[in-house]
């Protein structure tokens, strides 16, 4: 994985340098809260309901086991004891002292880390394949380029007060797992007809108020012109993105408004001028950064291993959590392994100190020291041998994070909801903790299959709920919490935005209604082997409103 | 209203105009672009310098032919969090080759002032009595760029793929003292 040069390490001790200056300034009253704010924000810190939160950067979502430890040393010094890992493959504190964070990125600084724009209207943390390196459809390592992404628009001098935030993903493969379509840049590596290697760009997907998946402006972006055209898309959302709503602001309004034709001209014009600037990239970076992402020293290994599939079929459980949670890698005799972080009755993404510790030390022992974190909310141990899975599965089980279910219903994402943050106008967790608790049989979720259900606390979406297969909208009805339930969103290479069923339920109701909505499902499905996703686009919302609602009120108007 | 520019606190030698204003008789004036294009023929035979008023929404794009009568742009922050002004700069300074001065005002934090030159804003204007000092540090608190601007800097790119580390060279931004108070 990527390693600190003497000049990010000199960067980010200059940053936190300048940000304890910052904060001293704040305590001493010297400025106001009102002028503190965009400061702290580009250092990811914002101010919640009950205290301050602090969002550290995972960039694409790769860790070291050094890297974790400390996450969960910070975790038990200076939170209650755990992080939550969130939709853009970072780490947040829920309870961290103002005057403590510069001590908190000091640590991090130890270990090369920062939570440097993990907020506010800037180029946020880049995300990319959490299965990036591994993946057996793979061209390319998409780290390499979020890497070489994550220093140019670090404290990018241009770019530091765009009209909203902007949110980059990219994909090496062409199954997409990050979720490109739905972020203000969507990068999508392919070959083009001379076996060159570049990138298909998107532009102008994104979730909150008003959910819309991008469109393609370019199909072939040659790598070398790759900071050109995103500085190219950055300048012309900068001077015409709107500034007089804050909800009509981001990049996906602009190309809405543009028309896509429009918008992809004034990006080329621009690229024209620039795209052999400075910003063109050399190939010995490409180069440079490419070898910190080298593949580590895998041993020659049959692919089929006699004693691995002999455990799987004796003990069912273990076999359970192999076809859910274990996926295939691209070198014969290894594995991918997802952790869940998704425990019956658990916080989607919570995982303890001492959990992380643990996870640090499995990826020692059994993954070549290296954790991902996905933006599903679960960590990844991406290079385990066969033979080891068995004991790597005990040793999860028993810290509550073998739970047999990645992909299914209780694989949930949910963002932090009305118990911490000052947005929300309702709660998340305990609806995810809920539903997991409903949905605990483990032959049953598996017998229900892939169900991606994401929930929101608000129309914000930051729990992703319109490319939810269920999405869950928490909506605030005079003071009562209530929630609106979606259907047949995707945030895959058949993205889509889910549609409204109906009227909303009640705190008390709402499981039940995902229960009527699943058995739904089961009743109508072609096969055990359609997903929910392809029922539902095969059969309509209409079924799904006549269970939910009887015959006569499914003609009501589905929105409110 | 006080001018900080190469490091130190200058007077406003310029005359700011509205739109319905007669012309005075000698100084420096600025003007918006809607008076500059109405009275372009009167202001060009004027003889003196002029500078010009830029809104947010105005591209500097638009000016290529006209620029080399300008010896000032100004360009504006009505807030803090609007940063369509750095763009303007940069397309100022990269695309067009402006040379004059271009001088932010508004609402100017010491800590976008680094952005501000790095984009190639020389000089930003501060209210009366405003101490200077934190701007000046705000110069100093980093010494890697990692991206190039419209400014000499060397980035941790170019430093690492062989690229002296220095800031020497044709500047058309800065002069010599403020080139050597960025210095590493």
């Amino acid at each position: 994985m990527y390693r600190y040069d003497e000049f990010d390490a000199t960067f980010v001790r200059e940053r936190v340098r300048q940000f304890r200056g910052q904060v001293e300034r704040r305590l001493a009253g010297e400025i106001t809260e009102d002028q503190f704010r965009p400061l702290r924000l580009q250092n990811g810190v914002y101010l919640q309901l009950h205290a301050y939160m602090l969002r550290v950067a995972i960039p694409y979502g790769t860790l070291s086991s050094r890297q974790l430890r400390k996450l969960g040393y910070i975790a038990r010094r200076y939170d209650r004891g755990f992080g939550h890992f969130t939709t853009r493959q970072n780490i947040q504190y829920n309870w961290p002292q103002l005057d403590e964070i510069p001590a908190i990125l000091d640590h991090l600084a130890e270990v090369e880390m920062h939570a440097i724009q993990t907020s506010g209207n800037c180029i946020r943390n880049v995300t990319a394949d959490h299965y990036a390196g591994v993946a057996v459809d793979e061209i390319e390592d998409p780290r390499v380029y979020a890497e070489i992404i994550r220093q140019w628009s670090t404290l990018h001098p241009e770019f530091a007060f765009l009209p909203r935030k902007f949110k980059i993903a990219v994909t090496g493969a062409p199954t997409d797992r990050a979720a490109i379509r739905v972020h203000d840049i969507g990068l999508r590596m392919l070959k083009n007809e001379s076996d060159e290697v570049g990138f298909e760009v998107w532009v102008g997907g994104g979730l909150g108020r008003t959910p819309v998946v991008g469109v393609p402006i370019r199909s072939f972006l040659p790598k070398q012109h790759l900071l050109s055209y995103l500085e190219s898309i950055l300048r012309v959302y900068n001077q015409l993105g709107r500034r007089d709503n804050l909800y009509k602001a981001r990049i996906k309004i602009l190309v809405t408004a543009t028309g896509t034709e429009e918008f992809t001209r004034l990006v080329e014009e621009e690229w024209q001028s620039i795209k052999d600037s400075a910003l063109t990239l050399p190939q010995e970076e490409i180069d440079r950064i490419q070898t910190y992402f080298a593949p580590p020293a895998y041993e020659s290994l049959p692919d089929w291993q006699p004693e691995f599939e002999a455990a799987r079929k004796a003990n069912p459980e273990f076999g359970r959590w192999v076809q859910s949670n274990v996926k295939p890698h691209k070198v014969p005799g290894y594995a991918i392994v997802d952790v869940s972080l998704k425990p019956e009755g658990g916080a989607p993404g919570d995982a303890s100190g001492d959990q992380m510790d643990i996870v640090a030390d499995l990826a020692d022992e059994y993954s070549f020291g290296e954790i991902r974190v996905t933006h599903h909310q679960n960590l990844v141990l991406a290079n385990v041998r066969k033979q080891d899975l068995f004991a790597l599965w005990q040793r999860l089980s028993a810290s509550k994070m073998a739970t047999a279910n990645v992909g299914f219903i209780t694989d949930m994402i949910a963002c932090p909801g009305l118990d911490y943050c000052n947005l929300a106008n309702a709660r998340s967790i305990p609806v995810a903790q809920r539903i997991s608790r409903h949905f605990s049989d483990p032959k049953r979720i598996a017998d229900i299959g892939e169900l991606r259900l994401n929930i929101s606390g608000c129309i914000n979406a930051c729990g992703h709920h319109h490319v939810g297969h269920i999405g869950i909208l928490g909506v605030d009805k005079q003071g009562e919490e209530f929630y609106q339930i979606t259907l047949g969103g995707s945030s895959r290479d058949d993205a889509s935005v889910g549609k409204i069923v109906g009227p909303s339920f009640s705190t008390e109701d709402v499981v039940g209604a995902i229960e009527t909505i699943v058995d739904t499902y089961l009743d109508k499905r072609a096969s055990s082997d359609e997903r929910f996703i392809d029922t539902y686009r095969r059969i309509g919302i209409d079924p799904f409103k006549e269970s939910l609602y009887g015959n006569s009120k499914a003609r009501r108007p589905a929105a409110e | 209203m006080a001018i900080l520019k190469h490091g130190a606190l200058q007077p406003n030698e310029w005359q700011e105009l509205s739109d319905d204003a007669p012309l005075p008789e000698s100084g420096n004036i600025i003007v918006s672009l809607e008076r500059w294009r109405r009275d372009e023929e009167v202001l060009r035979a004027s003889n003196r310098p002029i500078g010009l008023r830029l809104q947010n929404n105005q591209s500097p794009l638009a000016l290529a032919d006209e620029l080399d009568r300008m010896s000032l742009v100004v360009i504006e922050f009505p807030k803090f969090s609007d940063g369509r002004a750095f763009s303007q700069a940069r397309l100022l300074r990269d695309r067009l080759g402006f040379k004059g001065e271009i001088r932010a005002v508004g609402n100017i934090l010491r800590d976008q002032y680094l952005f501000m030159i790095r984009c190639g804003i020389d000089a930003v204007e501060l209210p009366d009595g405003k101490p200077i000092d934190g701007y000046l540090d705000a110069l100093n608190e980093f010494s890697v760029w990692y991206q190039p601007a419209a400014d000499d800097r060397v980035t941790a790119m170019s430093l690492r793929h062989g690229k002296k580390k220095t800031t020497a060279g044709a500047s058309t931004v800065v002069n010599d003292s403020v080139a050597a108070m960025w210095a590493y």
